[in-house]
């Protein structure tokens, strides 16, 4: 039980005083990222990222990633009240949590909605922290070629398990690469991609990408819909929460399976939409309450919202223990761990043991503080989706090119900034998913080094993905997750004929 | 988000040209790859892999993945889909187009009275808002910015003429 004793002193170093209130002011800017239009957990962390430059690491992670508790919380209160999916995986939220707002019982819904995150956040948290020790100490015994090979699975399940067609998500993630290569190539230190141009010598900064993309593209997006917000008014008081919470005490049995479910999908890059919406599904189908799924039923919320959180949480286990994010905010943190000096990977575990088991702590503290918080500030947050867009849009844009100009202290960052958020904007009405190209641009550097030295080892043969017991069988995974659509319609069509054979 | 059903009149693009144009311009980006990486070298030197080894495959998935994309579009059957209304477009590129002056002129003004104007010229002619309220948003988030970045966390921003006039 070191896991524990490590634990508890994680915990000690996040109750100091001044990380508390670090805590709640991510946790309250969080929530604030996740309920304005053109701010998710990704870009949000990207401007704030420059004000952390100065703290101690811990400090600051513990601040990001109370950001990032927040923006999860903050989406279920703009799906319920507002039936706008904050994010993605809130889609499956709005289903039966704004019928249930529309009938009055919004208090009741938020309430069901901040409880189930919560617990499939714990159930998430409780899993990494058993779990990314043994990873990493697994993981220590990685050569180039094993890493290349975790790389490739988790870019082939974006192709597999995305709902965007297969060939525009490769190309959307491999015009990442490509932009990750542009500039100093890092082993032969020769430059490449530059056509000449000196503003290129540095290659393209992810977080400058992460901004545009999701910022400036989502902002595009919102005013192109013409937003006019017409939201449900809501109010929380303790015998609310109360009432909701003895009744929740019934549905265990979804929350349970819908936080499995959330894990399980959560490692996997791009895994809590699919899996909120699988939660659902599956609920529906098991649930006695099944046929008044889609009406306003709080089981309806229960499974998706545990889901997603589990899935959200989960997602930094490869994060912590590989060095590997699972999601694009999960990327930005990484790119934080770089920046403050830290070597994100397997080492990380041995090396910085006093940031990673900050970090674990600050996940079961910020999701308690963040619950907290919701529950009491619901109404406050519920009046920012009130101020008309013509306002937020223009901070919007004004914080994005702060958050940009600050990466590299470069006026040049901020045109690229703004083009790369022209560029989202069409991608994403065209169906192209972002989330790969920026994990792309991240791992681009390490995935091409792993697969050149891999290369140099073997003298130039591709066997060397094939060498041993454990590459094969990562490569073999990564191998089915990219050709899961077809196997599935394979599956399908030899399942009827067998039946038609009878 | 594209599925967005748009009713009422009012043309516009068709979605097809859209996606024709970028499938286009992701495989014109492939070549350019492609064309780079050949520049540095796809080969196998002394030192392994030269800088070009990976790039170049990069770009023939680009290449490849668009060809694939431009297709599909060409042989999908709803070709009456829009991309986006005219009117919406137009509110489109009434951020684009500001935003993209208010990049031009941060080197010249510097980020503060940039910042001001953006947020001015937006409220006051596209939202439409009450002057005092802009005025107060316009002028209130560059000050406010000031004292967190160039006081609180001692980040200088860009600084222009009205700046250095005052002393900083």
């Amino acid at each position: 039980m070191e896991e524990l004793a490590n634990l508890f002193h994680g915990f000690a170093v996040v109750l100091q005083p001044h990380n508390i209130l670090l805590m709640l002011a991510g946790i309250v800017l969080g929530v604030i990222i996740g309920v304005l239009p053109g701010l998710g957990g990704a870009n949000g962390i990207a401007i704030l990222l420059p004000l952390t430059f100065a703290m101690p690491p811990t400090s600051a992670i513990i601040m990001l990633s109370c950001i990032y508790w927040g923006a999860l919380f903050g989406g279920a209160i703009t799906a319920i009240l507002f039936n706008i999916p904050g994010e993605p995986w809130s889609v499956a939220t709005t289903f039966d949590g704004h019928p249930m707002a529309q009938q009055g019982k919004a208090g009741e819904a938020l309430t069901t909605a901040f409880t189930s995150s919560f617990i499939g956040a714990f159930v998430a948290v409780v899993m990494i922290t058993f779990f990314a020790p043994l990873i990493a100490d697994f993981a220590l015994k990685f050569g180039p070629a094993e890493f290349f090979s975790v790389y490739f699975l988790t870019f082939a399940s974006f192709v597999g398990l995305d709902k965007s067609p297969p060939a525009k998500t490769i190309v959307s993630m491999m015009i990442g690469f490509a932009l990750a290569a542009v500039g100093l190539d890092s082993i032969t230190g020769q430059l490449r991609l530059t056509f000449g141009f000196t503003s290129l010598l540095n290659g393209f900064d992810f977080l400058i990408a992460v901004i545009g993309l999701f910022g400036i593209g989502e902002i595009l997006i919102a005013m192109e819909e013409g937003l006019a917000f017409r939201g449900v008014r809501a109010g929380i008081n303790p015998k609310v929460v109360w009432q909701t919470w003895k009744e929740l005490l019934r549905y265990w049995k979804t929350a349970l399976l819908g936080s499995i479910i959330g894990c399980w999908m959560g490692i996997k890059p791009g895994g809590a939409t699919p899996g909120s919406f699988m939660s659902y599904g599956v609920a529906k189908k098991l649930s006695p309450n099944g046929a008044k799924f889609g009406s306003g039923h709080p089981e309806g919320i229960v499974a998706p919202e545990t889901a997603a959180h589990a899935a959200g949480t989960s997602a930094l286990l490869p994060m912590i223990s590989l060095g590997i994010p699972g999601s694009p905010t999960a990327a930005v943190l990484l790119g934080g761990l770089l920046i403050w000096g830290l070597q994100p990977g397997p080492l990380m575990f041995v090396e910085q043991k006093e940031f990673v088991w900050g970090l674990i702590a600050s996940m079961y503290l910020g999701n308690v503080v963040g619950l907290i918080v919701v529950l009491t500030c619901v109404p406050l947050f519920a009046a920012i989706l009130r101020i008309p867009f013509s306002v937020i849009a223009p901070v919007i844009l004004v914080l994005c090119a702060i958050g940009a100009y600050t990466v590299h202290n470069s006026a040049f960052d901020v045109v690229v900034m703004m083009l790369f958020g022209v560029v989202g904007y069409l991608l994403r009405k065209c169906d192209y998913p972002l989330a790969p190209m920026v994990l792309a641009i991240v791992l681009g550097d390490k995935a091409e080094e792993a697969f050149r030295q891999s290369l140099l080892a073997s003298q130039g043969s591709f066997a060397i993905f094939w060498s041993n017991g454990l590459v094969s069988t990562i490569m073999a995974l990564g191998l089915v997750a990219l050709f899961w659509p077809l196997i599935q319609s394979l599956l399908a069509q030899w399942r009827t004929r067998a039946r038609q054979a009878y | 988000m594209s599925e967005h059903a748009h009713s009422g009149g009012g043309g516009g693009p068709r979605h097809r040209t859209v996606e024709l144009a970028i499938a286009s311009a992701t495989m014109l980006f492939g070549l350019i790859v492609i064309y780079g990486s050949i520049q540095a070298g796809i080969t196998w030197g002394v030192e392994g892999p030269r800088a070009g080894f990976f790039p170049f495959y990069l770009g023939l998935l680009i290449v490849g993945g668009s060809l694939v994309t431009i297709a599909q579009v060409l042989l999908a059957s709803d070709r009456d889909r829009l991309f986006a209304e005219w009117g919406q477009l137009r509110l489109v590129l009434a951020v684009i187009i500001p935003a993209l002056v208010y990049v031009a002129i941060i080197p010249w003004l510097g980020i503060y009275v940039a910042s001001a104007l953006l947020i001015l010229v937006f409220m006051i002619w596209i939202g439409r808002n009450p002057l005092w309220w802009s005025l107060t948003i316009g002028l209130g988030l560059p000050l406010v910015t000031f004292v967190v970045f160039e006081r609180l966390f001692l980040i200088p921003l860009p600084k222009g003429p009205l700046e250095r006039m005052l002393g900083f």
